[in-house]
């Protein structure tokens, strides 16, 4: 397992590696181009915060890192596999293996308590933590048993971080964590993804509209209609515990 | 348990209320059918089990009189199992409490021991004592209807001999599930009784001894049925046989058959019609449900789950709840069959009772329950996992609405907001919009098939009894007398319109199809008894030919024009070839009729009646009753009101007792899918109504867009659900088509009506269901989180 990305750049392998990378919706007259040729490279280890207004683009990008979307054009390769190759049954087993998701606005089962959303996940991955371990990385620990309707935002979209590190991804990939929750809980959601980009050094990028976020990630990436306005990376990069908006 | 079959059983447990409607649906038509087809598998199984224990003879015979020898020669036919004579004569009854005559049929018992066929079940009391030529034992329907017991008595005429018979036992018979006494139609239990006594007592009144009138037989299983009769018919010609017959033709078993045909007639195309309902609106509302799960099918794509695993989830869901109604509709159908069956043994008076349910019922009922809903989930399914995850768990895209004619024709002022929202979201989605209007037009449709069954038989009976047959009461003569008796009938008191009739029992040929008949010969313009045209008309019969029913001429495929081989079983049993001059539709039996004159050439005789059609003043009733019981020529009267209630007691009762199953299922089926819309559309459209609360809309506001949908797609659909009703009641008409009746097809707006109207009921009541959900959707949650 590679980790300690912040500090060591030029030697850390590359996870992902996308190249014009374009996506349209629609077509004619109401043709949306959400991703216009985008070329960047994501390390092993490294947390990467992804800036940018509304539409900027960022979500698409993320959901085709996912594989959750496929393309229009350009290519996206993860550890020298190209994923825009696969098709539905590939991208699926990419997902499984790989990736863990945290989504804006938690997506649990509603049917289901804490432990059982993140068995949901465990019970498909290959080598996984026990559900009751990934809640206690998020510190959910005394939680376990309660239904989504029960907890709340911060502790469901903590229950959403636990079923996505539950499976040891090399990936995580979080849209807009905090977008739905105050800054302390936050915080919270936010300590818990820092831990596992520590701890396990998962490769993770977190899209965000709140700046101050920034200043946790290795790299932050700011998209601006479709395309990448900047790309740079934080000469002192701060515990999360420490922002604070 | 993993925990997405635990979200399997939470999810199950959240839409209850709208799986347990979709379960009622399923189960209703699978417990029709089961209900359907074990009823008459066990009826069938309980009848035949009953004839072949009391050996209900296959082969008939009467006979003037034959020699006890002869009974050797007849047993010796090739093909003959068993035989069994008797004596058989009729007698009239004097019942107390009863103006009218009562004829009763005498029936021989053995000395000893049990007769070799037609064997009888002792029901109450003993065999008469051999030694006692009084002691007789009555049949059941008779004793039951005239409240006599073992330890009463009767008086009897027999042979012109006034006999106080002392009552010693109750019985059945096979042979007389119904009774139906000479030229009448229906059984009537008050006015024809069988008798059974002792046959020394029986020969000594007949001067029969060592001799007998009545022949049964039973047949070896490789027996030819009709090489027996006409062989039969040759050992009896001398002894005033006046034709045997097989099964099909005895009167109680034809009844029988008759009345089951019906059921299997009304079995045949109800069931499989409400399973079939049933399994469209399973396929509709699953594919409806899945289609709201769109993101959380995403969401589990997004984890890694396949597209098989995800799909396979679903498809469990649904099977899950298929599975509940199946089994529901299972147990519900195999207890109403139980149930049921009961009720038709009590009718038939079936003294013992086999139930069966056919387990490839069972499969196929479910087979096609599950395929309904995997189709209908896997269409579904298709869809929601076709999108990339990202897609499906975005909400999906604000539905491109266009302005549509009625915004454009400048409409749009008069109406608000919310009644726009309806007609755009229904012109949006006519598909959707389309199948649950056809859902609702599907409920309507199956109430209309039930209840026309009702309008149909009163407009049979109406034209039967208040056109056709519109005497008060037919006298039958024991003989045929000349036509001067005519003039004594005319001055019997109460006796205000008397008309003559012939009837002559026949065999008609044509080719090599043949049918036992009695052809009714009728004067000139009869006021009372007439035969109709399809407009009601009197119709006046040819002066030669023959005139026959539709279904005559069905049975025997004859057409206008073809000569007809008549062989008369009576008097000297001329053989003639008579043309057919007319068919005419009539409802009921199937009827051959000639002019009396024609009749009584064809017969070679003079002017003979069989007996007459009277229009009696009721004031007078009772006595002209008690002259006629008195007159030895009269063989018995029948009364049309007695008639009409018999048919309404046995016919009608037979379809009621399915009919009023089939409304019950039919309204629950009806109930489920308004019901399953409504919610569906809620759940589809929750986020939205609760969004216009926050807004500010009232919740009659709110709720108004929801069930003023559902309101405009049932009104839209009732029209269509009536004319679906009129075609699915022409093809269970066309299924009903028996020897004993056929049902006209009448609809009446009055049936239409009702249908229609339970239908709004139930659109009604699940409308208030949903109605009180609409009044609790939790604002703030449904507008914070995405479910």
């Amino acid at each position: 397992m590679t980790h300690k990305a912040a500090d060591q750049h030029g030697t850390a392998s590359t996870a992902f590696s996308v190249r014009g990378l374009t996506k349209i919706y629609g077509a004619g007259e109401t043709e949306v181009r959400a991703l216009r040729g985008i070329d960047l490279d994501l390390l092993e280890g490294e947390l990467v915060v992804l800036l940018g207004p509304s539409g900027s683009g960022k979500s698409t990008f993320l959901n085709i890192l996912g594989g959750l979307d496929t393309p229009t054009a350009g290519r996206v390769s993860f550890h020298d596999q190209d994923i825009t190759a696969l098709d539905s049954g590939e991208l699926t087993r990419y997902r499984r293996d790989h990736v863990g998701f945290v989504f804006q606005f938690y997506n649990l089962i509603p049917s289901l308590t804490a432990r059982e959303n993140v068995a949901l996940v465990t019970e498909i991955a290959p080598d996984p933590l026990s559900p009751l371990e990934a809640l206690e990385i998020v510190g959910l620990a005394d939680r376990v048993d309660h239904f989504p309707a029960q907890l709340s935002g911060g502790e469901q979209q903590r229950v959403a971080v636990a079923r996505a590190i539950a499976k040891k991804p090399e990936v995580l990939l979080c849209d807009e964590p905090t977008g739905a929750l105050d800054s302390k809980t936050g915080i919270g959601v936010l300590e818990a993804i820092e831990r596992v980009n520590r701890e396990f050094g998962t490769t993770a990028a977190v899209i965000t509209h709140n700046a101050a976020i920034a200043a946790i990630a290795d790299r932050v990436v700011t998209f601006a209609d479709g395309a990448l306005s900047s790309v740079r990376a934080n000469e002192r990069k701060i515990p999360a515990a420490e922002v604070s908006w | 348990m993993s925990a997405l079959n635990r979200k399997l059983l939470r999810d199950l447990w959240h839409i209850r209320g709208q799986a347990l409607a979709i379960a009622v649906v399923i189960a209703c038509g699978i417990s029709t059918v089961v209900m359907s087809f074990g009823t008459l598998a066990s009826l069938e199984l309980t009848r035949d089990a009953y004839y072949e224990r009391q050996r209900f003879a296959e082969v008939f015979a009467h006979l003037k009189r034959a020699p006890a020898s002869l009974a050797d020669r007849i047993a010796r036919i090739d093909g003959v199992k068993r035989i069994d004579t008797r004596i058989v004569e009729a007698a009239n009854l004097d019942v107390a409490g009863m103006d009218e005559p009562v004829l009763g049929r005498l029936i021989s018992l053995p000395r000893s021991g049990a007769p070799a066929l037609n064997q009888i079940v002792l029901r109450r009391g003993r065999l008469p004592d051999g030694k006692r030529s009084n002691e007789v034992i009555l049949s059941e329907p008779f004793a039951d209807a005239h409240g006599l017991t073992p330890g009463g008595y009767i008086l009897a005429t027999i042979n012109g001999h006034k006999r106080r018979l002392q009552i010693v036992g109750i019985a059945l018979s096979p042979e007389y599930i119904y009774a139906i006494g000479p030229g009448v139609l229906m059984p009537d239990d008050k006015r024809f009784g069988i008798v059974w006594m002792g046959r020394e007592a029986l020969a000594a009144s007949f001067d029969l001894k060592s001799a007998f009138n009545d022949v049964s037989l039973s047949l070896m299983r490789s027996a030819d049925e009709s090489a027996v009769i006409n062989r039969l018919d040759d050992l009896l010609a001398s002894s005033g046989g006046i034709g045997a017959y097989g099964r099909a033709d005895q009167i109680s078993h034809a009844f029988v058959a008759n009345e089951m045909e019906q059921l299997r007639g009304l079995g045949k195309v109800v069931p499989p019609i409400f399973l079939a309902v049933a399994a469209f609106l399973l396929n509709v509302v699953v594919s409806r449900i899945i289609a709201t799960e769109r993101e959380q099918i995403g969401l589990l794509k997004a984890f890694g789950y396949s597209n098989l695993a995800v799909g396979g989830h679903y498809l469990k869901l649904v099977l899950l709840i298929t599975a509940i109604g199946i089994a529901l509709g299972f147990l519900a159908g195999a207890w109403f069959g139980r149930e049921v069956t009961e009720l038709y043994t009590e009718f038939f008076r079936f003294p013992v009772l086999y139930f069966r349910l056919d387990i490839w019922i069972f499969a196929a009922a479910g087979g096609v329950s599950l395929a309904a809903s995997c189709l209908g989930a896997a269409t579904a399914i298709r869809v929601a996992v076709t999108l990339p995850p990202a897609v499906a768990m975005q909400p999906a895209a604000p539905t491109m609405y266009h302005r549509g004619l009625v915004s454009k024709i400048g409409l749009i002022k008069g109406l608000g907001q919310p009644t726009l929202m309806i007609l755009r979201y229904l012109g949006r989605w006519p598909f959707r919009a389309g199948l649950t209007a056809l859902g609702i037009a599907m409920a309507v449709a199956i109430l209309v098939a039930s209840l026309f069954f009702f309008d149909s038989i009163d407009h049979m009976l109406d034209i039967y009894f208040h056109h056709g047959q519109r005497q008060d009461t037919t006298m039958v003569f024991t003989e045929p007398r000349g036509i001067g008796a005519m003039a004594e009938i005319r001055r019997l008191p109460g006796v205000m319109t008397a008309e003559p009739y012939r009837e002559v029992a026949v065999k008609l040929r044509l080719g090599p199809r043949s049918e036992r008949a009695s052809i009714a010969g009728l004067g000139s313009d009869t006021t009372l008894r007439r035969v109709l045209d399809t407009e009601l008309n009197a119709v006046s019969l040819p002066k030669t030919g023959l005139v026959l029913s539709t279904k005559m001429s069905e049975m025997l495929q004859a057409r206008r024009g073809m000569r007809i081989r008549v062989e008369v079983l009576e008097g000297r049993r001329p053989i003639v070839h008579v043309p057919v001059t007319a068919i005419i539709e009539e409802y009921i039996a199937a009827p051959a009729y000639m002019h009396r004159a024609a009749l009584n050439r064809l017969m070679g005789e003079g002017q003979l009646i069989s007996g007459a059609y009277l229009q009696v003043d009721s004031r007078y009733a009772a006595e002209l009753y008690r002259r006629l019981k008195n007159t030895p020529a009269v063989a018995g009267v029948s009364l049309q009101t007695a008639a009409l209630d018999t048919f309404r007691k046995t016919m009608a009762e037979t379809l009621n007792i399915m009919l009023f199953f089939y409304i019950l299922f039919g309204s629950l089926i009806a109930f489920g899918v308004v019901y399953n819309s409504a919610r569906v559309s809620l759940s589809e459209r929750g986020r939205e109504l609760a969004s216009l609360r926050v807004l500010g809309f009232t919740r009659a506001e709110v709720s108004y867009i929801l069930l003023g949908e559902l309101g405009i797609l049932t009104l839209a659909a009732l029209p269509f659900g009536c004319v679906f009703g009129i075609g699915l009641a022409r093809l269970m008409v066309w299924n009903l088509n028996t020897e004993l009746f056929r049902v006209p097809m009448v609809v009446t707006p009055g049936t239409l009506a009702m249908s229609m109207s339970a239908v709004i009921v139930a659109a009604a009541i699940s409308g208030l269901i949903v109605r009180r959900r609409i009044d609790r959707l939790d604002l703030v949650a449904v507008l914070k989180t995405r479910e």
